[in-house]
This record gives structure tokens, sequence and C-alpha cells, in this order.
């Protein structure tokens, strides 16, 4: 008996306690930069597209979200046709991003997708692709590191670039690499 | 002015004050619980979320007023309107001062617990016309819960009774002047109030509903303006207990400075708090726990309350 009016005691004194609810549209909460939310696709350092249509990640995706074409240019270079993400199936589990070989798939922190149109939510390349980079500057899938030979290590020979530190997705890295 | 006008203007606001409170309760009860939880609650909709209430009841009037094809149609058809009935007719007999009431009714007491057991109905044959185990096992429970708690229910009533010396609602308030009867009474209030939440199967005695067991108990199957109807019955069932603890133990309309229906509404939105307050603080017991504690624990002492009162009475005259 004396427990539940002391639960009811601890209750009410709740009244003065500080508030927890973020008031969203006007108070933005804090988003991590690790956040999972809308799919872009970008570019590397010359403003080729990344992406080489290799369908890892169509294969990686839990729900089938996403579908692309493969085709080739004119120097014989891989490239979606088209590139497609059904965002209201995503479920922005950011397997994709695992998979993808060329880093040219990514998640960011933008999370306001909503529309009133749900066909709305199927986004093609020309929403997807950006001018940028995204998360990672200066990578570019098509530099050669070479292989390492007697006197000289990978990527030390003319036309080649030091190898990509293939660990610098594990958390606690990109701090360091900037 | 003549009585009759009198009646009927006095009756309408009674009403329609109820209704809005009833109402009203929607957006009180989602803002005090926030409170209560170090939350907001509703406050987008109109000034202080106020317009909330006009929102849900939009809402709740244009849903689909679906009627399940297995149910007993005409028993689940009535049965929302049944406890909305029973407790707006109890209205009829509380003295909000000694000049506003509908009926001076001098068996008051009795007219409420009449309704309450009339209540009782709507709720079960609610559960047994949906035809669905759970509406089932919901119209079981409040079956048990409401009728055991009503007995003692109306035994913690009557130690007020005795000491006013009438069952007429309004004799009672008046021969508080000197004591409220809450300090003579204390266990009474308190095994009033117990029951009143089980009564109203209010949290924590919300075993009807259950929706953690029984997805939503008694009104599973109900949608749209039905559900709305046992929604606002539970609201008006909140208010009506509130009020009558107040009449029955705080002295109703007396204070001082104030006029008497602030009064009144003051002490009536108290008790309408502090049910809300158990809501937010305490969890359900378990069924046999709510029926052990009824039968095992408050009848035996509102048993006890009425004789001591009783003999208190007899050795002091
Ligand atoms: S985040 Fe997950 S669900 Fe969304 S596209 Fe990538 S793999 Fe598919
Ligand atoms: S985005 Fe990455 S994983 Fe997907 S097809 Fe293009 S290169 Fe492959």
């Amino acid at each position: 008996m004396l427990s539940v009016l002391k639960a009811i005691w601890a209750v009410l004194l709740h009244m003065f306690r500080p508030r927890v609810t973020v008031q969203y549209p006007e108070e933005r909460p804090h988003i991590p930069p690790r956040w999972r939310g809308r799919i872009i696709l970008s570019r590397d350092p010359d403003g080729e597209e990344r992406c080489v249509a290799c369908y890892l990640c169509a294969v990686a995706c839990p729900v089938d979200c996403i579908a692309l074409q493969a085709t080739e240019d004119g120097h014989g270079r891989r490239y979606p046709e088209f590139f497609r993400i059904n965002f209201s199936r995503c479920i922005f589990c950011g397997f994709c991003e695992e998979a993808c070989p060329t880093y040219a798939i990514q998640l960011t922190t933008d999370f306001e997708m909503g529309e009133y149109v749900r066909q709305n939510l199927v986004y093609e390349k020309e929403h997807l692709l950006i001018s940028g980079t995204g998360k990672y500057p200066g990578y570019n899938f098509y530099r050669v590191a070479g292989l390492s030979v007697k006197g000289k290590d990978k990527g030390q020979a003319e036309n080649e670039e030091p190898p990509v530190d293939l660990k610098s997705l594990l958390p606690g890295r990109m701090e360091s690499e900037q | 002015m003549s009585e009759a006008l009198r009646s009927i203007i006095i009756i309408l606001s009674v009403i329609g004050g109820v209704m809005t409170i009833a109402a009203g309760l929607i957006w009180v009860e989602r803002r005090l619980l926030a409170l209560w939880q170090d939350r907001y609650g509703p406050n987008r909709v109109g000034a202080f979320g106020l317009l909330q209430v006009l929102a849900d009841m939009i809402k709740v009037l244009t849903k689909e007023d679906w009627i399940p094809p297995f149910a007993d149609k005409s028993v689940f058809f009535l049965t929302p309107a049944i406890i909305a009935i029973t407790t707006l007719l109890t209205f009829a007999v509380i003295p909000f001062t000694s000049t506003i009431l509908v009926a001076d009714l001098n068996i008051g007491v009795l007219f409420f617990l009449a309704m309450s057991s009339l209540g009782v109905y709507s709720v079960t044959l609610a559960g047994w016309a949906s035809a669905s185990k759970y509406s089932l096992l919901g119209g079981l429970r409040a079956a048990a819960q409401m009728i055991s708690y009503e007995v003692f229910m109306g035994l913690s009533l009557m130690g007020a009774v005795m000491l006013a010396g009438s069952f007429d609602l309004r004799v009672i308030v008046e021969a508080q002047r000197g004591l409220w009867y809450v300090v003579p009474q204390f266990a009474g209030f308190v095994i009033f109030f117990i029951a009143g939440v089980a009564e109203t199967h209010r949290l924590p005695f919300d075993l009807p509903e259950a929706e953690s067991e029984l997805v939503a108990g008694y009104h599973s199957e109900y949608s749209g303006m039905k559900f709305g109807m046992f929604f606002v019955g539970e609201y008006i069932g909140i208010t009506l207990i509130s009020a009558l603890i107040t009449v029955l133990f705080f002295g109703g309309w007396l204070g001082p400075v104030l006029p008497p229906v602030v009064w009144f509404l003051i002490k009536t939105f108290f008790f309408i708090g502090f049910f809300i307050l158990l809501r937010a603080a305490l969890p359900r017991p378990r069924y046999d726990q709510l029926m052990a504690l009824g039968w095992k624990v408050l009848l035996p002492v509102s048993l006890l309350n009425l004789a001591v009162t009783g003999g208190i009475m007899l050795a002091g005259r």
C-alpha cells in the first residue's frame, strides 16, 4: 500500500522535471554523422560516376528495392543505364553502402523525405546522383596501386597511387583520416 | 421566470457542461499524462493544443462505423448508448450548488447506485454482442469486476448517509457545513474512490480493456462513434465519480469567498486530475489480485467502517 502511494508521489514530482521532447520542426534533433538516411550516388574526384553497375548493392539489399541496368561507355567503362531506388520499401539498413566496392552508393544524414504521392518515393538516377564525392573525398576506384615487387612497394611506381585503406569504414577511422 | 423554463435551462446547461467537460478531458488527460511523463502532449493544434479536442472529434465522427457480420447487431448497436445515458442520467441528482440541480431526489444516492449497476450491462453486453473472444473475455471481467466492486461501493457510501441521516445528496452536503465527511469517513472515502476507479474501469483497474492482453477488451470490435460513445461514457464516468466524491466527502459547493459553483468545479477537477495521476503512476494488477483486494480487504473494511460509524453514532445519542 505504501509503495503505491510512493509511486504516485514520485510520478507527481515528474511535473517539475525538464521535458525530454524535442520540438521537432522548430528544434532540430541531433543527427549523428553516421546516420543512415536518404541514399545518394557519388562521383569520383574527376567528376565521373563512381558506380560500375556491379549489382552488388541490389543483391545485398534485403528488401530488393534497388533496380539498375548496366551498360558501357565508349571506353568500355561500365556505368548504370538507369539506377532506381524505391524508398517506400527501403529500410535504410545500409547494406548497399557496405556492399559497394567503389564507395558509389552512400547513405546521408537527410531523413526528411515525406511525400504526398507514393510514386514520388521512387528515386531515379537523376535524383540520386550528386556532383560531389560524398563521404570519401579522395577516393577513385580506377586509381591503380599496382603490385609490390622486389624493391618497390604497392603504389610507388610511376602512374601508381598508394593503396586505399580497406579498413577506413571501420568505426573511429574517419576522424583520424581527416 | 417560470419554474419550468428554469428547469429546462438547468437541464440543458448541465448536459452541455458535462459533455463539454467529457470532450475536454480528452485533451486534459493527454496533457496531464504527458506532464507526468516528462513530455508535452498535444500542443500543436490551436493554442496549447486545445483544438485537439475538435480534431479528435472530427476524426472519430468520420471514421468508418463498422459492425462485424458475426455480431449480435441490435445489442451491439445499443450498448454504447447505455453507458453514456446511465452516466449522464446520474448527473440529474448531483447538486452543483444548493439551487443548481436538476432533480432534488430524496433517494439520490440510491439513484446513482442503480444507474451505475445499469452501466455494467453496457460493458458486459458489448463484450457479449461482439462475438469475439477478446471482447467476451473483457466483458466477463467487466461483469465480475464491476458487480463485486459495486457491493462495497454502496456500503462505503452508507457511512456518509448515516451521518447525514438522508439519501438526499443536497442534505448530505448541507450536513457537512461544520466538518467535511472525509474526516469522520476517511475509510469510506478511500474505499469509494477505489471502487469508483474500478467502476469506471479506469487504469489501474482497466482489466476489461487491458490492451496488453485483450487487444482492447470489450470494445475491440467497435469503431467510429460507437467506440467514441464508450470513450465519452468513460470520461463522463470519471467526472461523475469525482463530482460524487466532492458531494459526499468534500462538502460539495461549500467553501469560503468564491461562488459555490466554482468551489464545486475546483474540487471536482482536483479528483479528475487524481484519476489521471493514478493512470500515469500505477500498473494494472492481475485479475485475481483485483478480486482478492475487493472481497478480502475492501469489503471487510467497509463493513467494519459501517459498524464503527454506527456504534459511535449510537454511543453519541
Ligand atoms: S539501405 Fe538497405 S534497404 Fe535501403 S537500398 Fe540500401 S540495402 Fe536496400
Ligand atoms: S552502387 Fe556500388 S554496388 Fe551498386 S551497382 Fe554501383 S558500384 Fe555496384
